[in-house]
């Protein structure tokens, strides 16, 4: 190892306030990368550290700004005199219902959830929300009925529960939407009936030659026809088909 | 024409009949109601409480998307929107602290200082088309059916934002049946109310007011009462059977939304009216009472 790479690279740093508390810590890092710079040992609320899974909610305030402002803690990166706190979960209560014995009709939401009709637009869901989703406008979507705009308008929801904490309705926004998914996925989008088709004939025995095949094959023959198998390429567009004798197309 | 069109959330739900209708009168009419691609409950009834401005957010919000469309009317269909987002424009433009306080709340939004007017169908068909140009477009007349127009409170209250310039007396409901060739009823219960939301805390009370506009206008000969307004369209029409034994002697009668009664008359198939959604009694009025369509 030569002298250079021994050296400590100049690192600069900035201070943040984490609950009240100033520390100074490396700029560049994310909140929760920082956080543990810090000190602070993540055991829950961090989740998967990806973006994607609403665990790490962060709630903080920039010098001089009246604002709120909030990020997912794994994905936003520190600013210099940043106040924050962790906001990993949110009580908002979830109705229980059961969507296999359900219509998929607008009146079940205002069953499971009547809080609904407290929503007085004032945005401030929409505002708060780390994933940029329209809040309120879904909450409109679905006074009106409209469950599948619902659902789409939604989609993007990790669950973290921010809309709820800023609510001056009350609403467990998040819950609702996710209703509103469930309810549009199981009984309003069309049923794909070729993979009904699909069921019935395997469950007619369409693999079962071929599968009672390979159960009696050994390992490394197993791994020669895996290697083997026929597969979109990664990159394919529309123009790639199954090759003729494909089992699957029989 | 096309025209900046606010839909209001019972018109997607339990009044798609009001809405349904209009859309196929419009179009018969050669006027384009856009829907405005965003909005929001108007949050139905207006907030009297004077510094409760939290209530009038949502209608202001719903002014600022017709803004935003770069439309300068915007029409309603439901009475009770009417009023809310008329009284909220009022707000927005002769208070200039409270104006200053809500666009100060909304800093998401563009300023906004009560630019859009607020038609509703029924000053539009007045105001934009006219009475004798309606007139002239209907292929199925009712003539001599005898209507109920029933004004009930919203569309005429308060005075500022009555849809009509005399809003004791008010006759624009009574032009309009005039213009489709019905004969209107004129009962002196028809800007009495209907018993509003008392339907959900005081059914009673709600039901006795109901009779009582329905008694009015069955005396005075009506066959048939036309609303604008989802609730009351609910408290007298939908809720009819419970309403009969509240008013002595009380017999069935029919009632259907201002919207319908005009694609009726100008031709629009029955399939396209909601009658599904209207009281049997309607459905009944409709095939018995009015004559098919006139070929031009």
């Amino acid at each position: 190892m030569n002298e250079s790479t021994l050296k400590t690279p100049m690192i600069k740093m900035i201070p943040i306030f984490i609950m009240g508390q100033k520390y100074e810590v490396p700029a560049e890092l994310t909140i929760m990368k920082a956080m543990e710079y810090a000190g602070y040992k993540f055991i829950r609320g961090c989740g998967c550290r990806g973006g994607i899974c609403g665990a790490c909610s962060t709630v903080y305030r920039k010098p001089g700004d009246y604002k709120i402002h909030t990020g997912l803690a794994c994905q936003t990166v520190i600013e210099p005199e940043m106040y924050l706190t962790q906001l990993p979960f949110y009580p908002a209560l979830k109705a229980t219902y059961d969507v296999s014995t359900m219509q998929g009709i607008a009146t079940e939401i205002f069953e499971a959830y009547p809080e609904l009709f407290r929503c007085v637009a004032c945005n401030a869901c929409t505002k708060v929300c780390p994933m940029d989703v329209k809040v309120m406008d879904y909450i409109a979507y679905l006074k009106r009925g409209d469950i599948e705009a619902a659902a789409r308008a939604s989609f993007d929801c990790i669950q973290c529960g921010l809309c709820a904490s800023r609510c001056m309705g009350e609403l467990p926004q998040y819950h609702i939407a996710q209703m509103a998914r469930r309810l549009w996925g199981a009984k309003l989008t069309p049923r794909a009936q070729h993979l009904a088709e699909m069921v019935l004939k395997i469950e007619q025995g369409l693999f079962g030659e071929l599968i009672a095949k390979l159960e009696t094959t050994d390992t490394a023959e197993l791994k020669k026809l895996y290697n083997a198998r026929e597969m979109e390429p990664a990159m394919s567009r529309n123009e790639w088909k199954p090759s003729k004798d494909n089992v699957g197309l029989r | 024409m096309k025209i900046a069109y606010y839909p209001g959330c019972t018109l997607k739900t339990r009044a798609k009949n009001l809405e349904d209708a209009a859309l196929a009168a419009l179009r018969v009419l050669g006027i384009a109601a856009v829907e405005l691609p965003r909005w929001n409950c108007c949050g139905a009834v207006y907030s009297l409480t004077d510094d409760d401005l939290i209530h009038q957010v949502a209608p202001v919000r719903d002014l600022i998307r017709v803004k935003e469309q770069g439309a300068e009317t915007v029409m309603t269909l439901c009475s009770m929107c009417y009023n809310t987002l008329a009284r909220a424009n009022r707000l927005m433009r002769e208070d200039e602290e409270k104006r200053h306080t809500l666009n100060t709340f909304m800093d998401e939004e563009p300023d906004y200082h009560g630019e859009v007017e607020v038609h509703h169908l029924l000053t539009l068909l007045r105001d934009r088309i006219g009475w004798k140009t309606l007139a002239a477009k209907v292929r199925r007349p009712l003539t001599g059916l005898k209507v109920a127009p029933y004004y009930g409170c919203t569309l005429v209250r308060p005075r500022p934002v009555s849809i009509d310039p005399r809003p004791d007396q008010p006759t624009i409901l009574d032009d309009f049946l005039r213009a489709l060739g019905a004969e209107p009823v004129d009962y002196p219960a028809r800007i009495e109310c209907c018993g509003a939301y008392n339907i959900l805390s005081e059914p009673d009370a709600a039901h006795r007011a109901s009779a009582n506009v329905l008694a009015s206008a069955e005396r005075h000969g009506a066959e048939l009462v036309i609303t604008s307004c989802p609730l009351c369209e609910y408290n007298l029409g939908t809720c009819q059977n419970q309403v009969l034994p509240h008013g002595e002697g009380l017999r069935p009668l029919p009632t259907l939304y201002f919207s319908q009664l005009l694609a009726l008359a100008l031709g629009v198939g029955n399939e396209e009216l909601g009658l599904e959604l209207s009281p049997a009694s309607s459905l009944k009025l409709v095939a018995e009472r009015i004559s098919p369509i006139h070929q031009a």
